[in-house]
């Protein structure tokens, strides 16, 4: 599903990412952990494609398509979804009209109709009751007022509507009561299947209790420096990132 | 290490965008009859003639024409009108209808122009109970639902058929609100004015549905000089609707219009306008010059005035639909949207006299500037020295779509006695990159992002327009927006 090899990326000149490889296939959870200013949200940025960051090498295949090709929104229709960290404010945008646009507009990349607008409303309601949205919510501005965990609640909604291939969470647990946390980790659960696959970044254990991982790895300094199964995350745990900065470190 | 690009879309859409083309550009071929240009006194006379008018019209014309001569036209504007010359504008434009018979039918030509600019004339194929009085060029070319509206004894018609059937009516509000006097382009209008709409609501008549002028520029070097008198007697109601196009020309072509609004006893008025003139191409050559004078009288005590404006048309705009706060109790609003792109200069804003006590008036004013555009906000707020228990409130918005373009604001405030309050809000900011990275990702393009962005920045006015007319005005923000963020 998604092949990264030797990804290097910048901002501002600054060289962030320095040859990252990870492969994905569908049906898999892939956690990525490590210490702050390892790089971990850049990559979610720039396989998004956020302009913000510049592409200096490397390759990104996507479900067979070179994903580095194609614009920030035709990367979303082929699939690609990103959990926010920050879930920005709209205001005066409401969820409806949002949630509308961004779903015809899918269904326009396809070749299909725009979806009807009771048909729209059915698949609204059903999609907001996996996070517990409430109606409330749904019919407010963009993410305008929302506290941290009903921003993060929202985003999994919109996981939910667009239904993507591969989704990346970026520390969707930051700021998350444990109950808010629940929510949105059943809501991950729910829509897994052994079509599509996840990527969750973060940067504590504590997801990962109730969204289980697969493959974890640690990045650190721009490259991935330790792959493992679930183990990893609970030795990470235990142990803290030092060991692995001092292993890397010392072998540099 | 290979250098790789980032995707160079988004930049593509915009060049394909920016020469987009303003959608009602088209010209109708139809025989016009147009008075030679130049202007002087036997101009006046012979639109006056044309007419047919009384002679207590053509007396105000020619006084409004005579003191015309003596003024100059305003340049405190942040707007650069150049030296118009106004000996060579054709101040008469009116498309020759063919008559048949009894009935006045309308010409197919002229009925095919309005269908394309999404107004039937014929009642029958309106999708909801709107009435329109259709003005081309100089002329109104039809008002529906005219027979309807009679039975509650509301009127509406041209301008030209009220002086004619309601000379009275006319001759007691004309220029009452707006005297000739008021100002360069007030006067100009006042000597030459050749149709418009007429609005009377009886006491006591909340009218059904909304009335409406489509203003339609065609003519080649003239100009457009409306006029529109509404009155609203004790206890009515009348929501008023404007709306306005004109072809794409490499010259530049002056309207000139007035609008004047009188509210009695405990009546209220809301008049809307999506102006839509053409604001010239996307290097600044032609379009529309947009100078106009709308005042309304709120002589009734609780009476009320509701101006919302969306302003996204013209090369130049220079308006302040205004509140006079007569009556005690009374009240005055302004909603606006004004946005400009390329080259556009939008001047506008409002004023707000408070003359009665207790009279409130709010102000919600949102600027939109893209490309090389100057919007500015002019407005004026003065409470008289004996309108006690006065309030105001202003909200005074701008958004910034480019590094190029500029936001002003030209606020005055005068308070004439300290029972009385006034609140001044004002924010300017730039479209914000994460918003429309966040729309991107969820598979929204640039152009559509800022066009939902932007109607969303604008809610709060598009909120008061009525349902008909919000849909194509917000169709109209995002469609004026194109190539507006590089």
């Amino acid at each position: 599903m998604l092949i990264i090899k030797d990804l290097q990326a910048s901002i501002e000149d600054k060289q962030i990412l320095k040859g990252i490889n990870l492969t994905v296939k569908p049906g898999e959870v892939h956690a990525i952990m490590g210490p702050n200013g390892s790089g971990k949200s850049t990559l979610s940025a720039v396989l998004t494609g956020n302009p913000a960051y510049t592409v200096t090498g490397g390759s990104v295949e996507f479900n067979g398509k070179d994903l580095l090709a194609l614009s920030p929104e035709d990367r979303a229709h082929e699939g690609l979804f990103l959990s926010f960290q920050y879930p920005v404010e709209i205001p005066g945008v409401s969820m409806v009209n949002f949630m509308r646009t961004a779903l015809n507009e899918k269904r326009k990349y396809f070749g299909q109709e725009p979806l009807s607008a009771a048909d729209f409303l059915k698949l609204m309601r059903e999609k907001r009751s996996i996070v517990q949205l409430d109606n409330k919510l749904a019919s407010r501005a963009v993410n305008e007022g929302f506290s941290g965990g009903e921003k993060k609640r929202n985003e999994i909604f919109q996981m939910a509507m667009l239904e993507p291939k591969l989704s990346i969470l970026d520390e969707t647990d930051s700021g998350l009561d444990i109950d808010a946390l629940r929510i949105v980790a059943s809501g991950v659960n729910t829509l897994k299947s052994k079509d599509n696959a996840t990527i969750v970044i973060t940067h504590y254990q504590r997801l990962l209790d109730y969204i289980k991982p697969d493959f974890v790895h640690v990045l650190y300094k721009g490259r991935i420096v330790m792959s493992a199964g679930p183990e990893l995350a609970l030795e990470l745990e235990d142990k803290g990132y030092d060991w692995i900065k001092e292993q890397v470190d010392s072998q540099q | 290490m290979k250098e790789i690009e980032k995707p160079e879309k988004g930049n593509q859409i915009i060049e394909e965008a920016a020469q987009a083309e303003y959608k009602y550009g088209f010209v109708t071929d139809i025989e016009t009859e147009v008075i030679p240009k130049g202007l002087d006194e036997g101009v006046v006379r012979r639109i006056s003639a044309l007419k047919g008018e009384p002679e207590w019209l053509l007396d105000f014309r020619l006084k409004a024409y005579r003191h015309w001569l003596t003024l100059k036209a305003p340049t405190w504007g942040h707007v650069h009108v150049p030296d118009i010359d106004y000996q060579d504008i054709s101040y008469y434009a009116a498309p020759r209808q063919k008559k048949e018979g009894e009935a006045k039918e309308i010409d197919p030509e002229l009925k095919k122009t309005f269908d394309k600019l999404g107004i039937p004339l014929e009642e029958q194929l309106r999708l909801s109970g709107m009435a329109v009085d259709a003005v081309m060029d100089s002329v109104s070319v039809k008002t529906t639902y005219r027979e309807r509206l009679a039975e509650l004894g509301v009127i509406f018609c041209s301008i030209s058929e009220a002086v004619k059937d309601y000379p009275d009516l006319v001759r007691k509000y004309l220029g009452k609100v707006v005297p000739y006097t008021d100002n360069f382009y007030a006067a100009l209008n006042s000597a030459v004015f050749s149709d418009g709409s007429f609005v009377y609501i009886p006491k006591g008549v909340r009218c059904p549905m909304e009335l409406s002028t489509y203003f339609r520029i065609n003519a080649a070097q003239t100009g457009q000089f409306e006029r529109t008198l509404i009155v609203a007697d004790d206890d009515a109601y009348v929501s008023y609707l404007e709306g306005c196009t004109a072809p794409m020309r490499d010259e530049n072509q002056l309207h000139a219009a007035i609008v004047e609004i009188i509210v009695e006893d405990r009546a209220e008025v809301k008049y809307s306008t999506v102006q839509n003139w053409y604001p010239g191409d996307k290097d600044g050559k032609g379009g529309i010059y947009n100078l106009v004078t709308k005042r309304g009288l709120c002589r009734g005590d609780h009476s009320k005035l509701s101006w919302t404006q969306v302003e996204t048309g013209s090369a130049i705009t220079w308006k302040y639909p205004s509140c006079v706060l007569m009556g005690d109790h009374s009240v005055g609003e302004f909603y606006s949207v004004a946005l400009t792109n390329n080259w556009q200069e939008a001047d506008t804003g409002t004023k707000m006299i408070h003359l009665g006590k207790n009279t409130t008036s709010t102000i919600v004013s949102k600027g939109i500037s893209a490309g090389h555009s100057q919007n500015s906000y002019r407005g004026m707020v003065k409470i008289a020295p004996k309108a006690t228990n006065c309030r105001n409130f202003t909200q005074c918005d701008s958004l910034l779509l480019s590094d190029t373009s500029g936001a002003h604001t030209f606020p005055v405030i005068e308070v004439g006695n300290d029972t009385s309050v006034v609140e001044h809000e004002a924010t300017t900011s730039k479209i914000n990159e994460d918003q429309i990275f966040y729309c991107n990702q969820r598979g929204i393009s640039t152009e559509d992002a800022v066009g939902l962005i932007v109607n969303g920045y604008a809610k709060e006015v598009m909120a008061k327009l009525p349902m008909e007319f919000a849909v194509e005005a917000q169709k109209l923000l995002s469609v004026s927006l194109e190539g507006a963020v590089g």
